[in-house]
């Protein structure tokens, strides 16, 4: 059994020298959901990267695309791609972009337009159930993205259908590039907006991966499908990041690269103390 | 004349097609009526997936769903689905490659007295600059029936242009195959070349009749094929005769003519290029024939222009 912990903190690095190296990507965005990704990934979800197609795989869907680099380096650490070409992340003709690139293994769709994942995933679902596969689909929504329409059509037919086979995970973290999300456009009362639209809610602190785990293995409601919302810091891990707007897509110095290594091999050291 | 709308030939064909294989699927948004769909719910219910009025979603779930190994036909009107879901068309299916049948209904200025919100004059100049995504409009319901067998078997994501109204017919019989991205040949001629689409292909054949009476060999290329564009009929038409005109629903920018043009023009020696469509203004409102008179889709704007041009 992976270390979960362990496993988030090695991969924020691996974000932190991609970007750092890249000199672009999200990252506040990325450190906020790294432990989702990592109990999804390594806990979760039934996934084989030798088998990337396997029709009975869980589906994963990025609908907050912009979160790229923790996706890669997840995907890498998986088995999916070769470590070695994190190194290219965002060079001309990468495949391994600022946002999901489907061109890889392990990445069912492309994202990076906000407000697309739902609906897709819910497509998703809805085939399964059709084809009376069992198979359970998740989606990754940020908090900022709730702004867009097209996530309310996707909350309105996935509880129409039933689709019990479908989470959505809100990554809360409260922040957008411009700011605070409710100074920037109000999304509270967000479970009730969940509740009302046919979900069932469950509220969690999305930087616990421990406790996000456990709900996330939870048996969904019959029926419902299931909102996760994953109460999260930017820029989870690094204390220059932490609930920073700024470091949305911010890229770290050298100075500020050297710092967010140490704290983070702090905390590793810390972990194996325990 | 044929009282059989071509949206009506299409549901026939597909409820035909999801008898043989259960993973095609139709997706409606509070448009099965509108879309002639009625048939295929009764039919094929287990088929048939209803989103509501919600242009965005339906074509995301038809993404997904096309993503999961179903062969989805999106059935909603072309004014919407070709302006409201258009982000959705480009990343979910045309950049996800999601083997997505996107069927505009209703398109041109088939809901003519409904006004511009109800007009889709610009679908396929937004269409055509997709990547990876075809567009295809069919003339009469025998083209219609030939391209919903071909989409049916195809795995590309497609376009497709429908009309509301019955048009007279443009063939004579069923058509026994139908090639994407090749020009038909209706007439051949070597003084005139008409290259037109959907429902402008009957205009192009009855003003071609009109003027063969005249004396004029008078060549009819059916464009049904938007993307990919037949370039060699286009520069074979451009070397063999003397002018061409083009005619389409859909704005004179951007459609069918500018493609002709864009080719044309890339061509030394080539014929001259006349575009007829519709204005660059909010269209006039009224029955499509009226319409059609109006912006000179008409035989007898087009004796005016080839007596301009040749005589
Ligand atoms: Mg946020």
């Amino acid at each position: 059994m992976v270390n979960l912990k362990k496993k988030a903190l090695e991969i924020r690095k691996d974000v932190i020298e991609m970007i750092f190296h890249a000199k672009t990507g999200h990252t506040g965005s990325d450190l906020s959901c790294t432990d989702i990704l990592v109990a999804l990934y390594y806990d979760v979800m039934n996934i084989d990267p030798r088998n990337p197609d396997d029709p009975d795989r869980d589906r994963y869907i990025q609908s907050k695309g912009h979160a790229a680099e923790v996706y890669w380096a997840v995907l890498a650490d998986k088995g999916f791609i070769e470590k070695e070409e994190l190194k290219t992340f965002s060079a001309f003709g990468s495949r391994l972009i600022g946002h999901p690139n489907n061109k890889v293994d392990g990445v069912e769709m492309n994202t990076g337009s906000l407000g697309h994942g739902l609906s897709i995933a819910t497509g998703i679902a809805l085939a399964a159930k059709m084809d009376n596969k069992s198979y359970h689909t998740f989606t990754l929504l940020g908090d900022g993205e709730l702004a867009e329409g097209s996530v309310w059509e996707g909350a309105m037919a996935a509880a129409h259908y039933q689709l019990d086979n479908l989470t959505a995970i809100i990554d809360r973290n409260g922040l957008q590039i411009t700011g605070a999300s409710e100074d920037v456009m109000k999304v509270e009362p967000l479970a009730n907006k969940w509740r009302a639209f046919g979900w069932e809610v469950i509220e969690v602190d999305g930087n616990d991966i421990h406790a996000l785990s456990e709900e996330l293995h939870k048996q969904p409601v019959d029926g419902k499908p299931t909102c996760i919302i994953a109460h999260t810091v930017k820029g989870k891990g690094i204390s220059m990041a932490e609930n920073a707007a700024g470091w949305h897509h911010r890229v770290p110095n050298q100075e500020e690269y050297d710092q967010a290594i140490a704290e983070l091999d702090m905390q590793l050291e810390a972990l194996a103390n325990e | 004349m044929n009282k059989i709308a071509n949206r009506q030939v299409m549901c026939e064909t597909l409820i035909d097609e999801a008898k043989q294989n259960q993973d095609i699927v139709v997706l409606t948004s509070d448009s099965r009526g509108s879309a002639s769909l009625v048939a295929f719910a009764e039919s094929q219910p287990k088929q048939m997936i209803e989103v509501g009025i919600a242009e965005q979603n339906i074509v995301s779930i038809a993404a997904g769903l096309a993503h999961s190994g179903k062969r989805p036909f999106v059935a909603s009107p072309a004014c919407f689905l070709s302006m409201r879901s258009i982000e959705q068309i480009k990343v979910d299916v045309a950049y996800s490659n999601t083997n997505v049948k996107l069927i505009g209904i209703s398109g041109g200025v088939s809901y003519g007295a409904l006004g511009m919100s109800h007009h889709s004059l610009q679908d396929i100049a937004v269409t055509r600059a997709i990547p990876n995504l075809q567009v295809i409009i069919p003339a009469d319901r025998f083209e219609t029936k030939a391209v919903f067998r071909y989409l049916a078997q195809s795995d590309q994501p497609a376009y497709v242009r429908l009309g509301r109204n019955p048009v007279e017919d443009c063939y004579q019989a069923e058509l026994t195959d139908f090639e994407v991205g090749k020009a038909v040949t209706m007439r051949n001629g070597n003084d005139v070349t008409l290259i037109a689409t959907g429902e402008t292909v009957r205009v192009a054949l009855d003003a071609a009749t009109d003027l063969e009476a005249q004396g004029l060999s008078v060549r009819v290329l059916n464009m049904h094929t938007i993307k990919p564009l037949d370039q060699k009929a286009i520069v074979k038409a451009a070397t063999e005769t003397k002018l061409i005109i083009t005619l389409e629903e859909h704005s004179i920018y951007s459609g069918l003519g500018a493609a002709v043009a864009e080719v044309v023009s890339a061509n030394r020696d080539g014929a001259a290029v006349k575009i007829l469509g519709i204005a660059d203004e909010p269209a006039v409102t009224g029955k499509t024939k009226e319409i059609f008179d109006h912006y000179g889709l008409s035989t007898e704007n087009i004796k005016q222009i080839v007596t301009e041009h040749l005589l």
